[in-house]
């Protein structure tokens, strides 16, 4: 009779950590930042119909970034099960914190099944409330289904922790959308490293959504490249 | 519950059927119990729509009734769909607000799955095959049938379609009304209507034929000057949907009145 094989927990955690942080690390940044409406959310982007910023629900976005198939996939479920949600009880009870739940219960069973490998990828579940007075919460998803609450800002993506320190260095509150937008967009440049060639940001390499606190029942908006130009011009 | 291998469907109505089956209503179930139905149900109306040249209104009395019973002064009949369409709805109420509801839900839900909006003929294709599962109930009398409106940003126009019962959709190039109240608003419709007519004289049109509904039919409520209850107009362009605001209603069925009484 032959030995059964033996791999400690440790082990087996660590590789597929490792195997997602080689997945993550070329994984295109999403930001997610307060400004004085609700929540702006910027990625880079080039493509205009592959999108890394949807709309989830009235109050609810999500901003995703790793492997398209693997994120387009629980979009499109968490539309399924907030618009079910929605139309057997009440719309305002589709909550941000409820599709958080969802997306770290179904990330964490795959990362923890012995025959499938773990998600490649990273997501914020992004919401704003109706009352103004209420801050908007945004919560990081990472692929074993941990999350976190994240205060004012998020960011996603293989240099997360460089744009992270970037804004926590230049973030402040009550920021206009235009001023909010030029931050992230100085956040995106200032981490590219390659000092020869200077790196600038333009309205045909982001993606610009938000969810506007203001608007009637449904908060998300999508900016076309017209749109994005057109609030640069606003920044001061 | 997250169930992100089955990719799905576009359909919101066939996800709820196959997870909530509870909530689609079922009405093949009432065969045979009519008998038995009381007759209080919510019910009668008068909705109408109406092309002008930038785009198109849709209206509707605020009155529900039950039996020779006012039932509810403030119910609204007119529903935003999406950025460019609307529905208004005759018929018993309790089914007329589901129907709407699925409707505005399935339009989004396509909407969002598929980040473009679905095309007006698309919306006013789906809006059929809701008709059609209310059949059995329109059978027993208990009739649900829309009136939808909206603008047609590839042909650049307004455009209004009516339905039958049995979820056939014929659209009308220029105005239409239904409801009980509905034959006598197309009356006053009919003979105000031009091709050409801006908003303002649209609006007025509209407040008539509400006016000449409410005057002829018991079942159509008209302006309510004291409680400050007036029909919705909501008038729908390349720009989007807006609701005209109670004033502004307010201050032209002033107008209507005072014309009348010269």
């Amino acid at each position: 009779m032959s030995t059964p094989y033996y791999v400690s927990p440790d082990q087996i955690w660590e590789d597929k950590k490792v195997f997602v942080d080689r997945g993550i690390e070329q994984a295109k940044e999403v930001v997610v930042l307060e400004y004085n409406n609700g929540l702006l959310m910027v990625a880079e982007n080039p493509r205009r119909t592959i999108f890394k910023i949807s709309e989830i629900y009235d109050r609810i976005a999500l901003a995703s970034t790793g492997r398209v198939s693997e994120y387009e996939a629980l979009r499109v479920a968490g539309i399924r099960e907030a618009e079910v949600k929605g139309y057997t009880y009440y719309r305002e009870d589709v909550t941000g914190k409820w599709l958080t739940n969802l997306y770290s219960q179904h990330m964490s069973a795959i990362a923890q099944g012995w025959d499938v490998k773990p998600l490649e990828i990273e997501l914020l579940v992004c919401e704003v409330d109706s009352n103004p007075e209420t801050r908007s919460q945004i919560y990081k998803i990472t692929f074993d289904g941990t999350y976190e609450e994240s205060e004012k800002f998020a960011v996603i993506g293989g240099r997360a922790d460089a744009i992270t320190e970037k804004l926590n260095e230049t973030f402040t509150d009550g920021l206009e959308l235009a001023d909010a937008l030029q931050l992230a967009s100085r956040a995106f440049e200032s981490i590219e490293v390659d000092e020869s060639e200077p790196y600038e940001i333009t309205p045909h390499t982001i993606e610009v959504s938000c969810l506007d606190a203001t608007s009637g029942r449904r908060k998300f908006r999508r900016f076309s490249v017209e749109e994005i130009a057109e609030i640069f011009n606003h920044a001061s | 519950m997250l169930k992100p291998h089955d990719y799905g469907t576009t359909d919101f109505l066939q996800i709820l059927k196959s997870r909530s089956p509870e909530h689609v209503a079922d009405w093949t179930r009432l065969n045979g119990m009519q008998e038995n139905f009381p007759h209080n149900f919510l019910e009668g109306t008068t909705v109408l729509a109406l092309v002008y040249d930038k785009g198109v209104i849709i209206a509707g009395d605020r009155q529900a009734t039950e039996g020779y019973q006012v039932g509810e002064r403030r119910i609204k009949k007119v529903f935003k769909i999406d950025r460019h369409s609307a529905i208004a709805i005759a018929g018993v109420a309790g089914p007329c607000f589901e129907t709407a509801k699925l409707f505005q839900v399935q339009v989004e839900f396509y909407e969002k799955m598929e980040g473009t909006s679905l095309s007006l003929d698309g919306q006013a294709n789906y809006l059929s095959s809701l008709v059609r599962t209310n059949i059995s109930l329109a059978m027993q009398g208990l009739i649900v049938l829309p009136l939808f409106a909206g603008y047609d940003l590839k042909q650049g126009k307004g455009r209004i379609f009516k339905y039958d019962v049995l979820g056939g959709r014929y659209e009308e190039d220029a105005y239409y009304a239904i409801g009980s109240g509905g034959k006598d608003a197309r009356s006053t419709l009919k003979k105000i209507f031009h091709p050409e007519m801006n908003q303002e004289f649209a609006l007025k049109a509209v407040i008539e034929s509400i006016w000449d509904a409410a005057d002829e039919d018991i079942a159509t409520g008209g302006p309510d000057l004291i409680r400050k209850i007036f029909p919705t107009l909501t008038v729908i362009t390349e720009e989007g949907v807006s609701d005209v605001s109670d004033e502004t209603v307010e201050g032209m069925f002033h107008e209507l009145v005072s014309r009348l009484e010269q």
